[in-house]
């Protein structure tokens, strides 16, 4: 019987096309990835239902753990140099050259003064352990106050950069009076208006918010 | 594109007497790259935070150290809704400022939950004052003011919960105070009246 001769096909794909996608889109994660910071306690943030997006720069951050302990923070490298100089001066912390880089590449910080000089000193690795030991900034609800560290640390980032947004990343656990503190000490430089860093959670039905954004929605 | 021309260039061809080298495939088999490239794609996929935290902006009352008294307290008992914030996530409230001490306020208890909780209340308050401004007994600039008074021995999260609840309910005029001897006294009170600890 004569058989209709199929052209035989190589089963062999050219895989050149698909190693192209892949390593473009290995190219885009790669570009788009802002590796999370160290942080150097978990905190759990309570949900609400704004969502304004956290600006990318100029923040500073003030983190309140469970237990209560207050962690600062400020994205800008250059501008950490400035803080630190400025804490340096005014508190008489006589910190090397290398202490201060040494301060620059941290993520926050959590320490008192009267530690900060030993805990910069420290090896990298040593200090990782003191910052999750750390006892946190001490605050107070009175901004002049002698032990009112928090107050100090806010001044002077905001010499150095006054458009610092302020954001409070707090756990849904910590105490009422430590984040008080915060708010208080923001008051006493009369900053009123300020950021708590929420998750997102949905508008629940039925309520005002809901009907706006129904009427947002259908334009 | 992956494979070379093996064929030797220049289009002469080779003598008969001169042997063939064997020719080798410069096929390559590109599968393992890109195994290489998902997987790696995987990992910086689930690295990558795309979902960027979000915010609460708040607006503290601008408090001013000249300000004199009589300029003060121009809120209306009538539309002022107290709430305070208690231990174990638990809310009092009441009606007004308590400003008068001979008439104590009614306190009540109730919680975040869901339903018949401090939304409904907040709800009912705003319909209230809604009403007193259709009949004329408010002016047209007052409105549901809500002062919030938290314990020492509430959580952050219950701050939160009470602020998120002034945005879905879409309380305007709200504020944070610091809570007086007098209504720590009332919760204890109640909460003695009550039988909790």
């Amino acid at each position: 019987m004569p058989h209709a001769k199929l052209p035989r096909k190589s089963t062999n794909i050219d895989m050149t096309a698909m190693c192209d996608v892949a390593f473009l889109l290995l190219t885009f994660f790669m570009l788009a990835t802002k590796f999370k910071p160290d942080e150097p306690v978990v905190v759990k943030t309570p949900s609400s239902i704004s969502d304004i997006p956290l600006p990318d720069v100029d923040i500073m951050l003030l983190t309140v753990d469970p237990k209560g302990r207050i962690f600062f923070a400020i994205d800008n490298k250059g501008m950490r140099q400035n803080l630190i100089e400025s804490i340096n001066s005014d508190k008489g912390l006589n910190l090397t050259k290398e202490e201060m880089v040494s301060f620059d590449i941290d993520a926050s910080i959590g320490i008192p003064f009267n530690q900060l000089k030993s805990y910069l000193a420290a090896p990298p690795d040593q200090k990782k352990t003191l910052q999750t030991n750390a006892p946190g900034i001490p605050a107070d609800t009175a901004v002049l106050a002698p032990n009112n560290e928090l107050a100090k640390w806010i001044y002077y980032a905001r010499t150095s950069n006054p458009k610092l947004r302020i954001c409070i990343k707090a756990d849904g656990d910590a105490s009422y009076p430590s984040v008080q503190k915060i708010i208080k000490t923001l008051e006493g430089y009369k900053i009123f208006k300020f950021n708590l860093i929420t998750n997102l959670k949905g508008i629940p039905a039925g309520t005002a918010a809901y009907d706006d954004q129904q009427k947002a929605k259908k334009g | 594109m992956a494979e070379m021309d093996t064929s030797s260039g220049g289009g002469h061809k080779k003598g008969p007497g001169v042997k063939k080298g064997k020719k080798l495939s410069t096929r390559i088999d590109l599968t393992p790259m890109v195994d290489l490239g998902f997987l790696l794609i995987t990992f910086f996929m689930y690295t990558t935070t795309l979902a960027k935290p979000k915010t609460m902006e708040i607006n503290m009352p601008y408090k001013d150290p000249n300000l004199k008294e009589e300029e003060k307290n121009k809120i209306k008992e009538s539309v002022a809704l107290t709430i305070l914030l208690s231990k174990n996530h638990k809310i009092y409230y009441y009606e007004g400022m308590a400003t008068d001490p001979t008439k104590p306020p009614d306190l009540k208890a109730t919680t975040f939950a869901q339903k018949n909780g401090i939304r409904d209340e907040i709800i009912a308050k705003k319909k209230m004052v809604d009403g007193m401004k259709a009949s004329g007994a408010l002016g047209p600039k007052d409105e549901t003011t809500v002062l919030i008074k938290p314990d020492t021995t509430s959580t952050y999260s219950d701050l939160v919960n009470i602020l998120d609840e002034m945005n879905i309910n879409d309380v305007r005029v709200y504020a944070i105070i610091d809570i007086s001897d007098v209504d720590q006294n009332f919760i204890k009170e109640t909460e003695l009246a009550n039988g909790i600890k």
